[in-house]
């Protein structure tokens, strides 16, 4: 028992399925090295370095907070992107672009009504120029009249797009409709482009810091980020287990020619998909700018393949999933530092959705198929 | 004449002539353009300016459809990387190329000729598509569409990063050039050395005429790409008329039937795919290279969507349609408008900073701010154009506005009883 159970089990995974076997391999190294970093010991061999170097327990936990953030957020925008996946069968292209919509509207907003009362003309709080910056513990009443601008908005804005794009489509094949939502991609950044500019907008201030252990603090602003997406998480959960919609949308997910034939309203549960998601999608947008403090018309567009990781990783279709992978490839886009050049940390949290999707299609939480 | 009877009209005619005819539509479109912007000496060098620029981005989108259209259009495999693609060919050819003592400055590289770092540029190319193709065996066409795109943009990311920026690997020193790019001998050159000597008597006539030099050498280098374009689509037309083509356009149609068969798809899928990611590199050297530099900018993702808008416009699985669509996309949608945008009277009224100007400016009912506002932004607008031209033909037209060419998967004539000779039985195999 114990140990030669797991090195039997150990050998039947090297066996059976080389690539998790390689996978496990290099985790392991990888964990390896970073408790050498930490210690900050380096082992040599035949004078080569094996592992270690240096890295401090408060750079480590700055970048564990950073990964969390970035990773709350985009787990946050994955369930819509999920949503529309598992509801409405396709890859929807143009998310990335709702998730700016959102932050776009909910930040002038804020922003012209935080500045009204200064000289700064309207012109230039509208394009988000020249006035004062916000931050939460300065205007929290404004920073959450902009968050619900930007759900709300980001709504509209997706049923309309629902209403003109996708619902003439909806028997279309999948590829179809990845076509159509690139279409709408394209049409919705660069109407933002044409509306506000092409340059990036510093938009939110740090208002103050909040000192948590030596070299590790966290600001209001993401604070708010962090409570906002762990409590809009929660009540995803709750309206999918323990409501009817929720239900029906889990259904619908499973087998929707079951669904309609069971009564379920599939056009209804549909709307209700595009309203959920894009409300989620706005805010995430807005709470990312909020954490950034800044705003250019295609971030959202950078993000898409962020997002899209995570919903792999995840296991696409779970909204479970999606939470989780964001959470996960936000830590791997941030703690890929510890052993990468700045340069090549973006192309690793890719390079870990092309090994997730070769080893395991269905995805980490794939199998499990909860909404 | 209404448009069906011209739609008929059109397609009575051969491929080739409608090809032909859709080009020189485009150059007398611009060139009128130019007349009615310029005049004398000015206007004979805008107008060639705008054809040779207008022929080189039609070359380079035709050439990077018809790969396109190998691979979905025929096999139905969805690759959204095609600037990852080109970004390796476009890198491999400049760095075999690229002097191996540059100057101050300068990335050292292989110093080989152009016409082995192209070929080199095209198998390194098809090596990194072949590896690609390896996850779509087994996953859903939308998760290859992901893959690819994730993998053009590490490759994106992968020559940006200052690490490779100049390498030294036994002995020899090479590099991407990181985000600063990479000079290398440009085919824009070699083409430019051939119409400053053999065709000199030419580039006189066309400086008497007004017309500059290197707008010169911008046309002929655009006729070079149009030869490109149209060896690929010999080379493609036989492909697909082959035993190896019926395969892939089996695979489109109906996977499991193929394999079941006999036809180890697998392979066929790679190859077909492997074939279009050579191409595609071809195209990154040739369109992104031309002047003979390139930079990771040039290869952001919004590239592969152009691509993909040109070959739905055509119509998916043609030849013909794919060379129409990038045609179609690459005059009308990218580079009209834009200078349209440019020479479009404004009548004095200069374009207000800003959207809230020019809309306020309604409120005295003048049109014009916003009026100028757009016209100073087209080249903004016009991505909007692609992106709404793109739904339109996807919800109404999903064959491509010039689809529904002629091409049947089979060889044999499906619409005349086959004579005795073609009893004897199917050709013989693959």
């Amino acid at each position: 028992m114990g140990i030669a159970d797991t090195v039997t089990g150990g050998r039947r995974i090297a066996v059976e399925r080389p690539g998790t076997a390689v996978v496990a391999v290099v985790v392991a190294y990888l964990l390896a090295d970073l408790a050498a970093k930490l210690v900050g010991t380096t082992v040599f061999f035949l004078g080569v370095r094996l592992f270690g170097g240096s890295l401090t327990v408060g750079s480590l936990f700055t970048m564990l907070l950073d990964g969390l953030l970035v990773g709350l957020a985009v787990g946050l925008a994955g369930i819509g992107l999920s949503m529309t996946y598992s509801i409405l069968d396709f890859a929807n292209f143009a998310h990335g672009d709702t998730v700016t919509v959102g932050a776009f509207l909910g930040w002038v907003t804020a922003y012209v009504a935080a500045n009204l009362a200064t000289s700064v003309p309207f012109s230039s709080l509208f394009l988000l120029n020249d006035g004062n910056q916000l931050s939460v513990s300065a205007g929290w009443a404004l920073v959450l009249l902009g968050l619900v601008v930007a759900a709300v908005g980001t709504v509209a804005v997706t049923l309309l797009v629902d209403r003109l794009v996708y619902r003439p489509m909806r028997d279309s094949d999948n590829i179809s409709l990845l076509i159509a939502s690139i279409g709408v991609a394209l049409a919705l950044r660069y109407l933002i482009a044409f509306v506000f500019g092409a340059q990036t907008s510093g938009v939110a201030t740090v208002g103050f810091q909040l000192r948590l252990v030596t070299g590790l603090a966290v600001t209001d602003n993401e604070l708010a980020l962090l409570v906002v997406a762990v409590v809009l998480m929660i009540a995803v959960h709750v309206l999918l287990q323990r409501t009817k919609l929720g239900k029906a949308m889990r259904a619908m997910a499973d087998n929707e020619d079951l669904a309609r034939v069971t009564g379920i309203p599939t056009e209804r549960v549909v709307r209700l998909t595009w309203i959920l998601g894009g409300a989620l999608a706005g805010t995430s947008g807005y709470l990312l700018v909020l954490e950034r403090g800044t705003i250019a018309f295609n971030f959202g567009w950078i993000l898409l393949l962020l997002i899209f990781a995570a919903v792999i990783v995840g296991g696409i279709g779970s909204i479970y999933g999606a939470m989780a992978g964001g959470v996960l490839i936000g830590l791997v886009d941030s703690l890929a530092l510890i052993w990468l050049p700045s340069g090549l940390t973006r192309a690793a949290a890719f390079a870990v959705l092309i090994v997730v999707l070769l080893i395991r299609p269905s995805g980490i939480f794939g199998g499990v198929t909860t909404a | 004449m209404s448009t069906a009877d011209l739609r008929a009209r059109l397609d009575d005619l051969p491929d080739a002539a409608l090809v032909a005819l859709f080009l020189v539509g485009i150059w007398l479109l611009l060139t009128l353009l130019a007349v009615s912007v310029r005049d004398g000496a000015a206007a004979a060098n805008l107008a060639a300016g705008f054809v040779g620029s207008v022929t080189v981005l039609v070359g380079a989108y035709a050439i990077l459809t018809l790969a396109l259209n190998l691979q979905w259009g025929y096999t139905g495999l969805f690759n959204i990387g095609v600037a990852g693609f080109m970004a390796v060919g476009a890198y491999t050819t400049a760095i075999l190329t690229a002097p191996a003592d540059p100057g101050a400055g300068g990335v050292p590289g292989f110093g080989l000729p152009l016409w082995l770092g192209l070929l080199g540029g095209m198998l390194m190319a098809a090596l990194v598509g072949g590896l690609a193709a390896l996850p779509a065996l087994r996953l859903r066409a939308d998760y290859l569409a992901i893959v690819t795109v994730a993998l053009s943009e590490i490759i994106r990311l992968f020559v940006n990063w200052g690490g490779v920026a100049e390498v030294r690997v036994l002995g020899k020193r090479f590099g991407t050039g990181g985000a600063t790019g990479i000079s290398f001998p440009a085919p824009d050159e070699v083409v430019a050395d051939l119409v400053t000597g053999i065709g000199a008597p030419l580039v006189d006539a066309a400086s008497a005429a007004g017309v500059s030099g290197p707008n010169v050498v911008n046309i002929v280098y655009g006729l070079v790409l149009l030869v490109v374009v149209v060896g690929s689509y010999w080379v493609l037309s036989r492909l697909a008329d082959s035993p190896f083509g019926r395969v892939l356009k089996a695979i489109r149609e109906d996977e499991t039937v193929t394999q079941s068969l006999g036809k180890d798809t697998r392979l066929f899928k790679i190859k077909a795919f492997m074939i279009g990611c050579a191409l595609m590199g071809l195209a990154g050297a040739l369109f992104r290279g031309s002047a003979g530099y390139i930079s990771p900018a040039q290869f952001r993702p919004a590239i592969t969507f152009y691509v993909f808008a040109a070959l739905i416009i055509g119509g998916a699985g043609s030849n013909t349609g794919s060379i129409l669509g990038a045609a179609t996309f690459a005059a009308l949608l990218f580079y009209l408008p834009a200078r349209l945008g440019e020479f479009f009277p404004t009548f004095g009224t200069s374009s207000p900073g800003n959207i809230v100007d020019a809309v306020a400016a309604l409120g005295s009912l003048d049109v014009t701010p916003l009026l100028a506002f757009v016209l100073a932004n087209v080249s903004t607008l016009r991505f909007v154009l692609i992106g709404v031209v793109l739904i339109w033909i996807i919800q109404n037209q999903p064959e491509g506005i010039l689809g529904h060419r002629n091409d049947p998967a089979a060889s044999v004539p499906l619409d005349r009883p086959s004579s005795p000779e073609h009893e004897s039985g199917g050709e013989a195999d693959e």
